[in-house]
């Protein structure tokens, strides 16, 4: 394959290129387990019937040693820092019914296992919600309080801290019923080529997770960790700033965060991960 | 732009021992080298100075440059002979201050 | 416009955007380092041994790698590391962090995060309360391409 790199921009050719050899540079997954203050996180489980999968690993078991260890300590994971700061502000009395976070859910644990669960049917909007639409739903609607950005500091600090209450329960996301539709909406975004590259979500991680897409190590796009420290981010981003990052990097474009589309593949991928550990806020490159 | 650093002294040891610290303040450390979406430079802003210290006693200071990373990490080990106080103080490029304190008790 | 990727990932890309348009020299010169080590160290001779400085082979992100340094000393009040010093040759200033101890540190040890433009080498250089200078350098090879996002 010949794809000239004047001829293509940089970036783009680093994709193509990569998946076109893709299979030789195979890495795997490696066999590092995950303990973090003492509690086992399950990043590899058998995948559930139905898979595309024969097993199902975190992102975590592909990145390097030293990304890995920064996700074992939860002083040295940086994405504690939003975590203290979201605790602050669950206290912080914020819109027009005087109320805080904390005069509803009096403590943060009431979230057990909530982010496990997630996307989750909401009988009332009659759509899935996502932890960023529960979270603003409370503000607008029983604090009087406007509704943070979907990136905002607040939400992904809020997102992370309230995901933390489910960190080791194992994903389990409804996939029938009145779910059903939205599922089969992700899974056909999942699968359909788009943008210059013309390429799907499956191309590099369901067909080619594994190996190096030129110097970065393919994972299977689980979201089991997400809100996730980024390095190259150098901060806290949402499962939709990812979906979006992988969009732009195969030179679609992207939907919006918070869109239907977004929400239903975050239904779709949060499903394909059924029975990995929560690791919310998990640590990557 | 930071907030609340986060700490780690262990709460007890014994005369003599000598106890890992770690530190870490959430900071964008806006390095000078970047510029916005007009292309202008972004100003450069970061923690330039750390000093950790025990009964007023400096045990442990780092001078700072751009090239450390966004929320700046330190660890580092003091040795304790007596109960006391640590204090850790960084300086931002703006003149603000942050500090923060920590009891350790030796017996 | 000829921007490589390569020029783009690393510190930042708004770093090598700058870089590539004149702002700054891309990239320290070796001469910078020199200099660096020169204001650090004077005249006294460069010693080899008694610094170990850790780093990874590998960087996945070179916008946060994990460093420690760790220099030999009895770390009492007549004989103890006074300073130590972390230069990277290869980033558009050449200073990184220098850490200060006493004898209250206990023993010289500290460990960081730094930012690394590219594959490059790490230089630690130590400074006794005698004055006596020792210094080593790790090639630390940072991962360029792949998935950004």
């Amino acid at each position: 394959m010949k794809i000239g790199l004047k001829t293509i921009s940089a970036l783009a050719c680093t994709l193509c290129v990569s998946v076109a050899v893709g299979g030789s540079a195979y890495a795997g997954p490696d066999d590092s387990s995950l303990i973090i203050e003492g509690q086992n996180i399950a990043t590899d489980v058998k995948a559930p019937e139905g898979s595309a999968f024969d097993q199902l690993y975190s992102g975590w078991r592909f990145r390097a040693t030293e990304t890995q260890s920064l996700q074992e300590d939860d002083f040295e994971n940086p994405a504690f820092v939003a975590v203290d700061q979201a605790i602050e502000e669950f206290h912080n009395v914020d819109g027009s019914a005087g109320k805080s976070c904390a005069d509803c859910h009096s403590d943060v644990s009431d979230f057990k296992d909530v982010r496990a669960s997630l996307p989750r049917w909401n009988a009332k909007t009659n759509k899935p919600e996502t932890l960023e639409n529960i979270i603003n739903e409370c503000r607008t609607e029983r604090m009087g309080a406007k509704a943070w950005k979907w990136e905002s500091t607040q939400m992904l600090g809020m997102t992370a801290l309230v995901g933390l209450q489910s960190r080791g329960s194992a994903v389990n996301v409804q996939t029938d019923g009145p779910m059903a539709e939205w599922f089969e909406r992700g899974k056909k975004l999942y699968y359909t080529r788009v943008g210059q590259l013309d390429m799907s979500c499956a191309h590099c991680h369901e067909n080619n997770f594994g190996t190096m897409i030129r110097a970065d190590h393919l994972s299977q796009g689980q979201v089991n960790g997400f809100p996730v420290y980024r390095l190259k981010w150098q901060g806290l981003g949402s499962i939709h700033r990812r979906f979006k990052g992988c969009m732009d990097n195969i030179r679609a474009k992207p939907y919006k965060r918070g869109s239907d589309e977004f929400i239903a593949l975050e239904l779709y991928v949060a499903s394909r991960g059924a029975g990995l550990s929560v690791e919310t806020p998990s640590v990557r490159n | 732009m930071a907030s609340k650093p986060r700490v780690k002294v262990p709460k007890m040891a014994s005369v003599g021992d000598i106890i890992t610290i770690k530190t870490l303040i959430s900071h964008k450390m806006e390095s000078g080298q970047r510029k916005n979406k007009k292309g202008e430079p972004i100003p450069r802003r970061i923690i330039n100075k750390f000093t950790a210290s025990f009964n007023g006693e400096t045990v442990f200071s780092a001078d700072i440059d751009p090239a450390v990373s966004a929320n700046p990490y330190f660890e580092f080990s003091a040795r304790v002979n007596e109960s006391g106080v640590f204090k850790f103080i960084w300086l931002d490029d703006d003149g603000s201050e942050y500090t923060t304190e920590k009891k350790i008790a030796v017996s | 416009m000829t921007i490589t990727r390569r020029q783009l990932v690393g510190l930042g890309a708004g770093a090598f955007v700058a870089a590539g348009l004149g702002l700054r020299p891309a990239f320290a010169s070796a001469e910078a380092t020199e200099a660096a080590i020169k204001a650090f160290a004077g005249d006294t001779p460069i010693g080899e041994g008694r610094i170990e400085l850790t780093t990874p082979e590998i960087a996945e992100n070179g916008n946060t790698v994990p460093i420690a340094v760790s220099v030999d000393s009895p770390m009492s009040g007549a004989d103890y590391v006074a300073s130590v010093m972390i230069l990277a040759e290869g980033n558009p200033n050449p200073e990184v962090v220098t850490f200060h101890f006493t004898a209250a540190s206990g023993e010289a040890k500290a460990k960081t995060r730094i930012r690394l433009a590219r594959t490059q080498n790490v230089v630690a250089i130590a400074k006794m309360s005698d004055g006596s200078i020792f210094m080593t350098k790790n090639q630390v090879k940072v991962t360029i391409g792949g998935c950004g996002g």
